[in-house]
């Protein structure tokens, strides 16, 4: 597998955890609503859309390079 | 006598890989095991325990660690941007990016020890509860490896650059095999996180 490959699961993996943190953010921010919840969720849910645009672009911008 | 060590640069027929990709896969699957027993202590350790503190029980801050993984994401886009670069023959942009990712390691250790000196300030060490024997450990071999990352990422940016003139193709694969480790690195970040910080 080579680092592009490696990339891609890596940005995918990301995309997943932040998407997760974003909801789990979300939910901390229902039960307590003093702290930095909120502003936590809109990154994690911000980030969960910029990473699969920026993987795109990745891989259009490496579409020559193998995968092995 | 003289002889050439094989497969430095072009592929194994059988194998489809050079020398450098499957000795840093062969490494990565070694470091795979380490963790996952590490992994493995955690959750035998959780589950067989009738009271299991949350992270923030001991001052562990989501902000930062948030903040961290932010560093470590963007350290891997630098990272395979600089592996691109040299493809592209660009050495300038080469070094700009190796140099970011020499200096996203830099703020996870910055950040990291920033957490480590509140900890101990208010006397939680390894054997104040099995948690932080968890933690302690779990992200101390985690900062480890990152160190050692930074180590290899700065030898490839400034002595080892010089092979770049002798054999850029045998350079390049070494960049692309740091890179390879400095991903794993961030992944098993990505998998840390959640586990103290969150869960």
């Amino acid at each position: 597998m080579s680092l592009k490959a490696f990339h891609i699961l890596f940005i995918t993996v990301c995309t997943v955890f932040v998407a997760g943190f974003g909801i789990w953010a979300w939910t901390q921010h229902g039960l307590q609503a003093e702290g930095p919840h909120l502003f936590l969720a809109l990154c994690g849910f911000g980030l969960a859309v910029a990473l699969p645009i920026y993987g795109i672009w990745f891989l259009k911008k490496m579409k020559a390079v193998s995968f092995l | 006598m003289s002889s050439v060590i094989p497969y430095t640069v072009e592929k194994r027929p059988d194998t489809g890989l050079n020398n450098v990709k499957i000795g840093i896969w062969l490494f990565l699957a070694s470091e795979v095991m380490l963790f996952g027993a590490l992994f493995g202590g955690y959750i035998l350790l959780r589950v067989g325990s009738t009271e299991w503190p949350h992270g923030s029980d001991f001052g562990l801050s989501v902000p930062l660690a948030f903040v961290n993984t932010l560093v470590l994401i963007s350290s891997s886009v630098t990272m395979v941007m600089a592996w691109a670069s040299l493809m592209r023959k660009d050495t300038r942009k080469y070094k700009i990016y190796m140099f970011l990712t020499v200096l996203g390691g830099v703020g996870f250790m910055v950040i990291k020890s920033i957490e480590y000196s509140a900890k101990f300030s208010h006397h939680y060490y390894p054997e104040t509860h099995n948690f932080l024997a968890l933690y302690f450990t779990l992200t101390g071999l985690h900062a480890l490896h990152v160190v050692a990352g930074m180590v290899v990422n700065a030898y490839l940016l400034w002595p080892g650059f010089k092979m770049w003139e002798t054999n850029p193709q045998q350079f390049t694969n070494r960049v692309e095999s740091a890179g390879l480790f400095w991903h794993f690195v961030d992944l098993v970040w990505i998998f840390l996180f959640p586990v103290l910080y969150l869960l």
